[in-house]
Order: structure tokens, then sequence, then C-alpha cells
């Protein structure tokens, strides 16, 4: 026996047991304190899995909040910058907040179950914040996390797959909707969401519903040709499909130490995400001066030549530097070489001509690369199977 | 009016990519097609419902992603998707598995021989070596040794220095390497049978040659320069089969205003005064245009469709002895179920990629004896696949599609035109192959479409049912493709070139051919180019 006791540093989810023993890769990162497995069994193969057949992600480690009370819609209005009312019953909204300087604290899915009864589902944990900014609201919050967990379950089949499961006519199910049904006797709702730009789903379920929900799954899935995917492979679908990632592409603007390293959202070009018409909401002001004296910051999607990836590149124009890439990856569906990057007012608009400074090493050779890339105004990959209702077989 | 600026013949792959680059340039181009669909060897059909074939290219690797990238062929609806694993079984009820994980890969190599799993690394290295020579010519056109033009030269000199750069020994190992047997090179790494066996079946696939055969290596080679974003070697289906590239190119061709002309099919080539004039169907139609571009293999082209009286005594006998011999067949299967194959658990990913059933050289060495005789293989080569494993559009739920390519087949049995008996005779011999290593494969097959040479050769248009439309051997390669004097795409005849894979950089649905061409006519048109350069290997 050792005479220290042992303190276990990550935990797993209740999806775990299932988990491990599909990673033959035995590839584990961290994510919120949670042992996740950056890969399976083949970064390429499951991320194609995601574009061709079913992919299941496990996100339980998600950050969930449950807003109920008299007050929940004003409460959340206040806190997010997008118009909560237009958000139906039994419908999601993407949505950022931000501090009382306009600056980016996160982004999230704001799931309405009912009137006054919604779940904030975000990267980053939110305790505090929403705590404090329920002053003056009569509202209740709930860290719900540990009770509810979930799986993506996103790509072509993944509707005829959950349709088997039992989630009857969710082809009819739109984007950002929300269904209910049971699971083994306990509550399964079905979310028409993701973060990989393909046809997709979220399922959630309480978390004794885990391994069940995983086994069923991967049995029914089998001649659908579903497969686990690790957060490698999603990391390379949402760079293609155009989404952000905290910590990534933005700070979240409270754990910011330096000076200007935060973002607003006009600068990470969320412009859309921004209604200055509703009520007032944390960081309006601020937000209403940039708007009138101009932001500091372009976000950019850059089309980049060549097949080089222009990570953590420099962006120039002429031989000056204006910017840094912030992710990037040569996409494998779109074939293209994608990258976002942050670009210094007032270059980076739409059609502007940059050069992207890459630097990659081959056998202990390092070489630079002067890679000219061109400001892009949508994401490159673009599946009509996304936004299709009824949702296609395959 | 059937007045065109560019007619091109045939609407394959590469007939596809050059109209489209030609379109793009501005020229008003109609692609003519002899079937009554489009995509030549590069087609998917649904010849049993619910099951969808691609019945003849089965795999998607050389694809050139410049052009995929240049075209917006994903925006048009093409989807390539990387498969992984394979297998060889053997007659000892075991089998090798090829794992894309490195280390999962050496320790299956070593179950079988340790000191072949440590030479592999040596192996895929001196490989790799071979492939970085050859990947930056792919999209360029090869430089005439006898011109002193000075693109030529300039060419010539790089091409020159990209080998005496690397050093003596390798350039030794180089010159060797390109003139071998795929069997004598992997002697030279591999001791094991199977582990040989297993490699070397890309270096015959669609060759007339045995793994012994001096010029095989190549071919190996020809089979690994091709990559999936950026996996050199790696291979993927086109998902909805390989028709759905035909089809994106038909759509990036057509949104530059091409026109496509099925049931087209020509009867010679116009030549007015020494220039291209344009073509004349066999039923009469005539399409006017100063620039006809031939998608058919060079016996065909100087053979069929061109007249003699219109050509150099020199290019007809080229074109006559121009190599491009039958080798191969093909079963497409419809498939109740998965077959179970012995010693590999079915769930097992390897299934999932290319499977063999040669265990040594010396089957595979017999398997061409055969074609030598002048019949098909008793034992035959396969480069068998489930595409239905990982594109879930090739058939329904929990049934399967399978791809078998079957060397060897010869272009005549014993001298003379293949009957139907013998086509039962070689679909017999591939169906025992494959049931002596899975005893339920006999049962669940649904419906089997079996092409001979004689099918591919009648219903494609492929001389002989050469899947590259001539052999990939040194004298047919680069500079010599097709032949000697004319392998930077244009023909003796003003106004008429060539684009098919019987072109530089040859077969394989690469599309560089049609792009290279396409190039090459822009330059004498004096139009800006539309057409990528490559992407630099690092």
């Amino acid at each position: 026996m050792s005479d220290v006791s042992r303190d276990t540093m990550l935990l797993t989810t209740p999806f775990h047991s299932r988990v491990e023993a599909m990673c033959d890769l035995n590839d584990w990162g961290n994510w919120m304190g949670y042992t996740t497995p950056n890969a399976y069994f083949d970064v390429e193969l499951e991320y194609f899995a995601i574009r061709s057949t079913t992919g299941v992600f496990d996100l339980s480690p998600m950050n969930k909040y449950r807003v109920t009370g008299p007050d929940a819609q004003r409460y959340l209005d206040r806190l997010i910058t997008r118009d909560v009312s237009k958000i139906g019953v039994n419908r999601v909204g993407y949505a950022i907040w931000c501090d009382d300087n306009g600056q980016v604290m996160d982004d999230g899915t704001i799931f309405r179950l009912g009137e006054q009864d919604y779940r904030i589902c975000s990267y980053q944990r939110a305790d505090d914040w929403l705590a404090w900014n329920t002053l003056g609201f009569d509202v209740t919050i709930e860290n719900e996390s540990a009770a509810v967990v979930g799986l993506a379950v996103q790509g072509p089949t993944s509707c005829t797959v959950l349709t088997l499961l039992g989630c009857t006519d969710l082809n009819q199910l739109k984007p950002f909707g929300i269904a209910h049904y049971t699971f083994e006797g306990r509550p399964m709702m079905v979310s028409r969401t993701g973060f990989t730009g393909d046809l997709g789903y979220e399922v959630w379920v309480p978390p004794e519903s885990a391994e069940a929900l995983w086994d069923q799954l991967f049995e029914l899935g089998r001649d659908y040709l579903i497969k686990p995917i690790g957060s490698h492979a999603l990391e390379l679908a949402r760079i293609e499909a155009g989404f952000l990632q905290a910590n990534v592409d933005f700070m979240p603007a409270e754990e910011v130490v330096r000076v200007g390293r935060t973002r607003s959202p006009f600068e990470l070009g969320l412009d859309w995400l921004v209604d200055f018409k509703k009520p007032l909401f944390n960081g309006r002001s601020a937000l209403l001066k940039e708007q009138e004296k101009g932001s500091r910051y372009r976000f950019a999607m850059l089309d980049v030549e060549g097949n080089k990836p222009a990570e953590h590149s420099f962006i120039l124009k002429g031989d000056k530097q204006v910017g840094t890439v912030t992710s990037a990856a040569w996409c494998p569906t779109a074939k293209a070489n994608i990258a976002y990057a942050q670009i210094e007012m007032p270059h980076g608009a739409v059609g502007d001509e940059l050069v992207a400074e890459i630097y990659y090493q081959r056998e202990l050779h390092w070489t630079r690369l002067l890679a000219p890339c061109k400001v892009i105004d949508a994401p490159i990959f673009k599946s009509p199977k996304r936004w299709q209702t009824p949702a296609p077989p395959h | 009016m059937n007045q065109y600026d560019a007619i091109v013949i045939g609407a394959g792959h590469n007939g596809l990519t050059n109209g489209a680059y030609l379109a793009k340039a501005g020229l008003k181009v109609a692609v003519l097609e002899r079937n009554p669909y489009i995509g030549g060897a590069t087609v998917s059909r649904e010849l049993h419902k619910g099951w969808w074939y691609s019945n003849c290219s089965y795999v998607s690797s050389l694809l050139r992603p410049e052009i995929t990238r240049d075209l917006e062929l994903p925006r048009h609806g093409l989807q390539v998707v990387s498969f992984g694993g394979g297998a060889t079984f053997m007659r000892n009820g075991d089998y090798f598995g090829n794992y894309s994980d490195h280390d999962r890969h050496y320790r299956e190599l070593a179950r079988h021989s340790k000191r072949d799993a440590n030479a592999y690394d040596r192996y895929a290295a001196d490989t790799s070596l071979q492939t970085k020579l050859i990947r930056p010519y792919l999209l360029r056109t090869p430089p005439d040794p006898t011109s002193i033009k000075p693109r030529d030269l300039r060419d010539l000199l790089e091409f020159a220095r990209s080998f005496m750069d690397l050093g003596e020994e390798k350039l030794l190992d180089t010159i060797k390497f390109w003139t071998a047997s795929v069997g004598d090179y992997l002697n030279e790494y591999f001791e094991t049978d199977v582990i040989k066996a297993h490699m070397a079946g890309s270096g015959i696939i669609g060759t007339a040659l045995g793994v012994y055969s001096p010029g095989t290596a190549y071919v190996l080679l020809h089979h690994y320069m091709g990559d999936v974003d950026g996996n050199v070697g790696a291979w993927g289906f086109a998902r909805g089969g390989m028709g759905a590239i035909a089809d994106a190119l038909s759509k990036a061709f057509q949104s530059y205003g091409g026109e496509i002309i099925c049931d087209a099919n020509v009867d010679e080539i116009i030549v007015k005064n020494g220039r291209a004039a344009g073509v004349a169907l066999k039923d009469g139609t005539e399409y006017r245009a100063p620039i006809v571009v031939s998608n058919l293999d060079p016996k065909r082209t100087f053979l069929d469709i061109t007249n003699p009286s219109d050509l150099p005594k020199d290019v007809l006998k080229k074109a006559r002895n121009f190599k491009i011999r039958g080798s191969s067949g093909k079963l497409n299967i419809a498939l109740d179920g998965l077959p179970v194959f012995n010693g590999l658990d079915p769930r097992n990913r390897l299934m999932a990629g290319d499977l063999h059933f040669s265990d040594s050289l010396e089957r595979q060495e017999r398997a061409y004896d055969d074609w030598k005789a002048g019949t098909w293989s008793k034992d035959p080569y396969l480069d068998m696949m489930i595409p239905s494993l990982t594109d879930p559009t090739m058939a329904p739920p929990g049934k399967h599609m399978m791809s078998v390519f079957v060397q060897y087949a010869p272009p005549k049995v014993e001298g003379r035109e293949w009957t139907d008996e013998d086509k039962d005779g070689f679909e017999k011999s591939v169906i025992d192959q494959i049931s002596n290593y899975s005893p339920n494969f006999r049962d669940l097959i649904l419906h089997c479409e079996t092409r001979t040479p004689r099918e591919i050769e009648a219903e494609v248009g492929l001389t002989e049912g050469n899947i590259f439309m001539g052999e990939l051997t040194f004298d047919q390669l680069l500079f010599n493709r097709p032949f000697p004097g004319y392998a930077q795409y244009r023909s003796p005849i003003k106004g008429m070139y060539m684009c098919s894979s019987g072109t530089h950089p040859g077969g394989g649905v690469m599309a560089a051919p049609g792009a290279n061409a396409a190039r090459e006519i822009l330059a004498d048109l004096k139009k800006p180019n539309t057409v990528p350069g490559g992407y630099a290997d690092d």
C-alpha cells in the first residue's frame, strides 16, 4: 500500500465505461476536469463518420444551468445580447454574453423548455456571473451540469439511427428544434443542434440512462456505420463549419489579465447576435459606443493558398503584420485550407488579399512559407442536409 | 448551331476536366459522349435495385486536390471519404492486417516477423522518397528531352537536378527502383511471404505484368503517390460511388457554360488543310470546332477516329505498337449481409479496407502465368472492397456492396474472343476464390455483374479493357507517354490534342492529364492559363 492517499485529479463522465471500451488509441485529454478521448481509433476516419455516417461525441462536461421563475425571460434578456423573446418554446438559440464593457465572456446555447423555463448550455462555468445577474429578477438558477448528460449524434445517418431508438417523427424536427421522448422510462430530450455544421442532434438524458443509451445507439446504429468521435475530429469539423471556440478563438473576458486581449461580438464577426432594439443588456452601452467609434479588430475567415494549415500564423498586409490566426485546418470535405484570424482594422474586409506567414516542420527542418490568402464571407463547408426538413435518411 | 471553340471527345473524368478548364477560359466547349450517361470509367450505376456499383474504377486517391479545390467540386456535390484498413487472408487460416496506426501496424507485422516489422520503416522511407520525386510532376507537362525550347531545357534541368540532389547512393537506388520488379524491390526489405504479397498487389494492378516483371516497382509507386488530404498513399471513396466525381466535374464544366452531349458516337475527326475542323458522328451529325481534344486512349484516337491519311506513318506505327494490354476484370456484387472471413472478426475495422487472398509472390506470379498462357487465373489475385462499410449510400442498411477487381484476365482467351461460357468460368474462379476464405459468402450473393476485358472495352471504350489506357512502364511514362515526341498533349494535326489517361501522368482517376492538356491548349491559343499549379510537396 502506498502511504499517499489517492485523489483522482480527473473525473469521468457517466458514459466512461463505454467510452473507455471503444478508445483503442488510449489517447485521453482533459476537458473541464473530465477524462475525455482526444481520439478513439483514427482522427481522420472519426471525422469522416461525422460527414458520411454518424459520429457520437460525449458532451457531458458541458455546463448546464436551468433558469426558471416569472422573470426567466427578462433575466436572460439582460444576460445575453440577442432577443430572447424570439426563441420559441421547444426551440434553441445560439447566444453570447458580454461583460459590462461589451466584451464576450462565452458563447453557448439557450434551450427554451417552457414559457419561463430555460436551460443555458455553456462552455465555461458561469455560476458566479449568473448569480450576480439575478439581482432584481424573480428567477432561480440551478446548476444541472451533473444531472443532465448528453451525446452529440451527428452526421447524415443520425436521424435514421435516433428514429430507430424511438425518436418518432424526428425527421420532422426543424433545425434548432427540441423534441421530448422517454428512454427506458426516463426523460430523453433531443435537440437538432450541434457543432459540426451537418445534420445532427444532441441527446440529453439523466446520468442513470447514460450507459444504456450508448449501448442501444451503437447496437441500432451498426448498420448505419455509427462511430464514436473524439475531440480532435470534432475540432476539424467545427473549423470547417465556421464555429468559434472559447479559449481558442477568443478569451473569456473575465479570465483576461492583459489589457486589450478581450474581444467584442463585433470583433468576432457576431454582429448578428447583438440586438440594440431589445431591453437593456450587459455591455449594451459599450457596444453602442463601439458601433459608433469603430472596432479595433475584425474576425476574418481566410481561404489560404496551398495545403499547409496556417496554424499560429502571423497575417501580413505587405510587410506589415496586421493579425494572427486563432484556428486553422486543411478541411477534408471542403478541400480547402481555412484559417480564422483576428485582423487589425481597417484590414480584413471580405475580399481583402493578405498573406499568411506559415512555419512548418518536416524531419526537424523548419520552413517559412508566405501563403497568399483571401478573406471569404462565409464558412467553406455548407451541408444542405443541415437545414433540410424532413431530415434526409442518409 | 453545331459550332464550338473546342470539342472534347469522351465525358470521362479527364474529358470533363479538360472541358471545364477550357470553358473557364471563356471558350465555347462541348463534351461529346458515346454512352447515354457520362463518366466513362468513373461511374456509379444502380444495376440491382437499391445497390449502387462503382462498376469500373472504385477508389479515389490520385484525384488531384488542386483540381478538386479549384473547380469547387465539393460545392458541386463531391465528397471524398477516407477509408482505412485492409488485409490479406492466408491459406493457413491466418491473415495479415494493414493498420493505419503506425504502432499497431508494427505489432501486426511483428506477429509475422519482427525483422520485417523493423524493416518496414526503412521501406516506407525509401518508397516515400520515390513518391516525392514524382509528385511535383503530376500537374506539369513533361519536358521534351530532344527540344531546345527554353521551357523544355529549364524543366529538364530542374528534373535532372532533383535527381542529382539525391547523392550517388540514392540516385542509384532510384534508377534501380524505376526499372525493378516489385518482387525484387520488396525482397530487399522483407522475408515474409504474406507481407510481401500484400504489398506487391499495388505493383501489378491494371498491368499485364507479373510481380517479378521489371517495371512493376513503379506501378506500386503509381498507387502510392496519391493522397487524401495530404496523407500520401491514403485512399478514399467518393460518396455515392465514383460517378460522384464525374457528376461534380460535369456541374463545374456546365457552371462555366460548357455543354455535354450524350449518345454522340464520334466516327471521325474532320481535318481540313492539315488542321482539325470538327468531328463527324456515326449518325452523320457534324460538330465544328478549331480545337478537337480526344479523351480516348491513343490507339482509338489515332487508329479509330482519325483518318490515317491525315497522319504521318510514324504516329500510326507508334499508336499500333503502344502497349495497352488487357489484364483485369471486375465483379460487382450485391450482398444480403456482411461476409465472414476466416480468422477475422467481421466487426474488425480492417474489413473496411482492401482485402486480398494471394498470400505469396509465388501465387501472384503463377496467376500471371495463366494470363501468358491465354486464360484467366485459376488462383486469381483480387483487390476486393466493401464500400458499404464506409459509405451508407451504396446499399440498403445491413446489406453490402462488394467491388472485386480481378487479375489476371487476358484480352483474348487462347487467342480467340471471349465467349459467355468463358465469362462464366472467369466469374466462377473469382467466386470460388472468395468462398475458399468465407464460408457464408456464396449464400449472400443477390446479384453479380461480371466484366471481362470484353465487356469493359465494349461498354467503356477502354482498348482491351486496360484500366490505365496504356501500360505504366517506363517506356510509356513521362516524356514517353503516349509516345516519344508527342508527350505534350499535342497530336501531329494542328488543333487536335490528347487528354486521356494515355498521356502523362497516366491512369487512375487523377484528372491531371485533362488539366495538363487544357493548359497546353490555352497556351497555343494565347489565352490566360486557368489550370492551377501543383501544391509544393515539402
